[in-house]
Formats: C-alpha cells, sequence, structure tokens
C-alpha cells in the first residue's frame, strides 16, 4: 500500500512537471516566434496541454470530492474556450492583413 | 513532496508570467499582444488553483472559474474590435 502511495505521488509530481514544462514552451514560443500566427500555434498548445497536465495532477492529489469537480470544471471551460478564442484572434488577424493587400494592389494599380 | 512541487510550479508559472508580460509590452500590432494576454490568463488562473489547493482553501477555486470568463470576454472583445473598428 505504501509503494502504490509513493508511485501515485510520483505520477503527480510528474503531471505538475510536465504541465510547467509545456507552459515554458509555449513562453519560449511566443517570445522567440517571428509571426502572429506561429506565436498562436505556441501558446495554444501550452493552453490546453499545460493546463490539461496540471489539473490532471491536482485532481488525482485531491482525489473524489467537491474540489476536484470544481477543477475539472474549470478545466472543461478552458478547453472549450481557448481554441474558440485562439480561432477569432487567427480570423480578425487574417482579415486584417488581407485588407491591407488588396489596399496596396489597388493603389499600385492606380499608379 | 507535492505541496513543495506545487510552490515550484507556482513559482515558476509567475516567472514565466512575466516573460509573456514582455511580448504584451513589446509586440507590434494589437494581435500579438491579446495572445500574450491570453497566455497570461491562462497562467494565472493555474497560479489561482495552485494556491488555493496548497493553502487548503477550496473556496478560492471558484474565483479561477470567474477570472477564466473574464479573459475569454476580454479576448474576444479584442478581437472583435480589430475585426470590425467597433464593438457591437
Amino acid at each position: 500500500m505504501a509503494i502504490l502511495r509513493i508511485l501515485m505521488d510520483i505520477i503527480i509530481v510528474l503531471l505538475l512537471l510536465g504541465g510547467t514544462f509545456f507552459f515554458f514552451v509555449g513562453t519560449v514560443g511566443l517570445l522567440r516566434m517571428p509571426d502572429v500566427f506561429c506565436r498562436m500555434h505556441a501558446t495554444t498548445k501550452c493552453d490546453t496541454l499545460g493546463v490539461g497536465m496540471i489539473f490532471f495532477g491536482l485532481v488525482l492529489w485531491q482525489g473524489v470530492s467537491f474540489v476536484s469537480l470544481n477543477i475539472l470544471v474549470i478545466l472543461v471551460f478552458i478547453w472549450l474556450t481557448n481554441p474558440t478564442a485562439a480561432h477569432y484572434i487567427a480570423k480578425s488577424e487574417y482579415e486584417r492583413i488581407s485588407n491591407e493587400d488588396k489596399k496596396e494592389e489597388t493603389g499600385h494599380g492606380r499608379t | 513532496m507535492i505541496a513543495n512541487t506545487v510552490v515550484f510550479v507556482a513559482v515558476a508559472l509567475s516567472l514565466m508570467s512575466f516573460a509573456a508580460l514582455y511580448r504584451a509590452y513589446r509586440g507590434p500590432g494589437a494581435a500579438d499582444r491579446v495572445v500574450a494576454i491570453n497566455v497570461i490568463v491562462t497562467k494565472v488562473n493555474a497560479i489561482i488553483v495552485l494556491i488555493a489547493l496548497v493553502s487548503a482553501q477550496a473556496s478560492y477555486v471558484n474565483v479561477a472559474l470567474v477570472y477564466a470568463m473574464i479573459g475569454f470576454i476580454a479576448t474576444i472583445g479584442v478581437a472583435k474590435y480589430v475585426l470590425r473598428g467597433k464593438l457591437g
């Protein structure tokens, strides 16, 4: 039984550190990537996988209780809303860039 | 062992959110800043849950849910403003 508990602790610590690793990867991508879409490619990964691993580790740590149910609700909310927000940012940025390109093309046509 | 790891993860996430704040300050366009602030909101969410569990105040977990909603509405608002030039 003690061995099982130690194994559980090791799994929880590995989940927490793995989530921190994915957050680190997302932050490095946010700082180093050249474009908005490349940055979004890195940060959405850190949103879903980093938060998922950290919260699953905390749920395993808390066991079956209302607190872990609450954490799962937050996790499902983040998993639903973050891809939606990233999709909307990408759409708005794409529209802006394509509008600027169109304006430049018509300007060259006149001159 | 787990409590120490939780505190370490919270400190690491706060340092990384300062690193993301640099991109929100520096970023050339509005979309860069929105992406950086989205990442900061997610990190602060994780920090709130970690601190709530390590300080054994279970009702603080609800704060993270409200904060996630506020961050989502802020992101959608700024993206819609960039897309249309006005809100509503």
